[in-house]
């Protein structure tokens, strides 16, 4: 079974039927996926959109090293992964993960994992804007 | 030796690249050095890092001037 890995970063909207259909495969009988979607308030704050900006040959490169590594650590099968950059609008998703596998656990916990580390290593940039102005998350010093 | 600026790297230093005369800049530590020198509001980010040919890279890295160089504030993707 040839493992298959999808990984995009875009402007345009994502669409979870996308990853879904990507990581669907005959041999699995569990797909787990991760929607990140903008949300109105942080913090009690009130927010206008979101905008990512990516240092995107970068962030293919570290993408693929964690996909490499969940490949190695979970037993999954097919692994999709979309960020979205640019302006992105309330409900919008931010990134979505699909991944599937023969049983359910690794599928679980490869999902979980891949959004972990995409937070702590990946190179893209999320601004906040609020009603009265704007800033770069984690940028606060 | 020209540097990409991302996120608040680009705020602070009002462009999306740096051009920096490479003979006072030898490895990524006298790099983050100069920038906080030149920038100071870098200080405040100490966590920030350098991206060597889109990798991220130590301190005692070695840099000639012909690599792809980034400045990479604290990532909040996702």
């Amino acid at each position: 079974m040839d493992r298959k890995l999808d990984i995009q970063i875009k402007s345009d909207p994502l669409s979870v039927t996308n990853n879904y259909n990507f990581v669907l495969d005959e041999n699995c009988g569990g797909i787990d996926m991760f929607i990140g979607t903008v949300r109105k308030w942080n913090k009690g704050q009130e927010i206008t959109h979101l905008e990512f900006e990516a240092y995107e040959p970068m962030a293919i490169k570290e993408l693929n090293k964690i996909a490499t590594a969940a490949f190695e650590k979970f037993s999954v099968q097919n692994i999709s992964i979309h960020h979205r950059v640019g302006k992105v609008e309330l409900k919008e998703e931010a990134v979505i993960i699909a991944v599937s596998s023969i049983h359910r656990k690794a599928s679980f916990e490869a999902c979980h994992y891949i959004i972990d580390e995409l937070k702590k290593h990946v190179p893209i940039w999320k601004k906040e804007f609020l009603l009265d102005g704007s800033y770069w998350v984690n940028s606060r010093p | 030796m020209k540097v990409f600026c991302f996120g608040m790297a680009k705020d602070i230093t009002g462009l999306s690249t740096l051009d920096l005369d490479n003979e006072s800049v030898s490895t990524v530590e006298e790099l983050k050095n100069y920038l906080i020198a030149a920038y100071p509001e870098f200080e405040k980010y100490k966590s920030f890092m350098i991206a060597v040919n889109q990798s991220y890279a130590n301190n005692d890295l070695v840099l000639n001037g012909t690599e792809e160089i980034a400045i990479i504030p604290p990532v909040s993707g996702g």
